[in-house]
């Protein structure tokens, strides 16, 4: 799947984007965001503000962003 | 007549005259349009902003204005709306959004260019990181914004 990083949560993890392929076992956001965490400690510092326990299953693509500040 | 509903992310400004013309011309149905422009400040508190630049997921942003813009659509009686959102680098005392609604009559106008620019704030995907005296950083939201969507949430 396609992950995605915007604002501040891009500058934490120092990409843009990125293609994953995570493990079966890897089933929520929550999951996500530790497999995630154990590949570098810059991810752990960018994932504040998510529903860690939604469901990944069938996802194409997962964008994590701050707190949204448009308009 | 159908709804004339325009929405546009773009880094250009926007002049506000041609798109009041755009969505009024050739019609005779509409007696209220009103026109809501969000500007750089270049202040804020007691630092001088100089510029915002906005991020945006472009995917997100565009579905969920036009989200947004279906739902004032269904609960007031519009002739028309149009969006147009900057995004880049905008210096202070430039535009950054712009709302227009029309209707038949002011109140429908009125509300719903409200309600859209309350929706705006607290929901559509763009991130603003502001270069002022105090150094470069990212907007952090505020709470007020998400009370302000949240008032109009039917119960």
């Amino acid at each position: 799947m396609k992950v995605k990083y915007f604002a501040w949560v891009r500058e934490r993890v120092g990409k843009t984007e990125e293609m994953v392929e995570p493990p079966a076992s890897v089933r929520t956001v929550d999951d996500l965001m530790a497999w995630l965490a154990r590949r570098d400690e810059s991810y752990a510092h960018a994932f504040a503000h998510v529903k860690p326990d939604a469901m990944i299953a069938g996802a194409r693509e997962i964008a994590f962003f701050p707190p949204m500040t448009g308009g | 007549m159908t709804a004339r509903v325009t929405i546009r992310i773009q880094q250009a400004d926007f002049d506000i005259a041609k798109e009041i013309a755009a969505l009024t011309q050739g019609r005779t149905d509409i007696g209220a349009v009103v026109s809501f422009s969000g500007i750089c400040r270049g202040s804020e508190g007691s630092e001088t902003v100089a510029a915002l630049t906005l991020e945006h997921y472009p995917e997100m942003a565009e579905a969920e204005i036009a989200r947004h813009a279906e739902t004032a659509m269904s609960r007031w009686p519009l002739s028309g709306l149009t969006v147009v959102h900057r995004v880049g680098r905008i210096a202070a005392g430039e535009n950054i959004v712009l709302v227009l609604t029309a209707s038949q009559h002011r109140q429908a106008a009125f509300q719903a260019a409200e309600f859209l620019m309350d929706y705006l704030k607290a929901n559509a995907p763009f991130w603003k990181r502001e270069e002022s005296t105090a150094g470069t950083g990212w907007v952090d939201a505020r709470h007020h914004d998400d009370a302000a969507a949240a008032r109009w949430t039917k119960s």
